[in-house]
């Protein structure tokens, strides 16, 4: 672990851009999703990567154990269990737009549904 | 060490899936890849001592997300269409701003610093009492369900709105949704609708 310095939170910025980009750039409904759980999914990273202590543990208490054994850090893991379980129900609400808004314009695409949305 | 390699190659993988992802234009293939980067993302959870989040991570987020995500492909469409136009700008944009929190980066604690701002606050208190004030084994466990109770209550309200939302967008013109499999089930009523 000492290896690493900051790798981590690199990774984390690379993964995030690259979610940032499919959402900005991409004109299909779905695959915005997907790189909004990509996003997502990189924060999470962060977090975790924040709450670990090298040579620690999980943070689960051991029986007897004397006071020498580390835990990680407990905190970060648990919002993050929280913003998953949250992010999923933020997809669950966005994936029922698309398919509402592919219901009432018959396409899933952006520049589609703004020309249709022109011409009426 | 070991574990820095393994933590690098895990993280190598991560970073293709996702640059995957946004070269693919076939949405199914989209979907799966999405579900790997989700389990990836559970694998280096227990790498980086977080047993309860991979957990929970590869049921809901590799599992759940890639389960709605193909019910909404299989009432919508399962290929993104050619762009027609190059966006420079959004790629201007997204590398502007990685550039800015890499640069941000260079002032944050390295990874596994023991004396890192961020364990020096509650943590020690949740680590030292929660055996005797609590008394479940797990420290995620006392903190989510007894100190951060509240959060879990947010928590269940956020999903709940969620529910509502979904029943409200997709389930409006059905006189009584039933519970459970509403999403899909009042979308195809609806589709059935629109082609009667």
């Amino acid at each position: 672990m000492e290896l690493l310095g900051q790798f981590n939170y690199w990774v984390f910025i690379v993964l995030m851009m690259t979610g940032f980009y499919v959402v900005i750039a991409r004109g299909n409904l779905v695959k915005k999703i997907v790189g909004l759980n990509i996003f997502q999914a990189s924060v999470f990273l962060f977090y975790i990567s924040m709450g670990k202590i090298f040579g620690g543990t999980a943070p689960i208490l051991i029986e007897g154990a004397d006071d020498t054994v580390i835990y990680s850090n407990p905190l970060p893991h648990v919002l993050i269990l929280t913003a998953i379980v949250v992010g999923v129900a933020t997809t669950a609400v966005g994936l029922s737009l698309v398919v509402r808004i592919n219901e009432a314009y018959g396409t899933v695409e952006e520049d589609e549904i703004q020309q249709l949305d022109e011409e009426t | 060490m070991l574990v820095s390699v393994v933590d690098i190659i895990l993280l190598a993988f991560l970073v293709v899936t996702a640059l995957a992802i946004v070269r693919l234009r076939n949405l199914f293939g989209v979907v799966m890849l999405s579900g790997i980067y989700s389990l990836l993302m559970a694998v280096i959870f227990t790498l980086l001592d977080a047993v309860d989040v991979a957990f929970t991570e590869a049921a809901v987020g590799a599992g759940v997300s890639t389960v709605l995500m193909l019910g909404t492909l299989s009432l919508t469409t399962n290929q993104e269409k050619a762009p027609t136009h190059t966006r420079i700008l959004p790629l201007i944009v997204a590398l502007v701003t990685g550039a800015t929190l890499i640069y941000a980066t260079t002032g944050m604690p390295r990874l596994g610093d023991p004396n890192a701002p961020i364990h020096h606050h509650v943590a020690p208190r949740y680590i030292n009492e929660s055996g005797t004030e609590v008394g479940v084994p797990n420290i995620v466990t006392s903190v989510l369900a007894s100190y951060r109770g509240y959060d879990t209550l947010g928590e269940v309200t956020v999903i709940f709105t969620a529910g509502i939302g979904v029943m409200m967008v997709l389930g409006r013109r059905r006189a009584k949704p039933k519970p459970g499999e509403k999403r899909r089930e009042a979308a195809e009523d609806g589709k059935a609708e629109d082609a009667a």
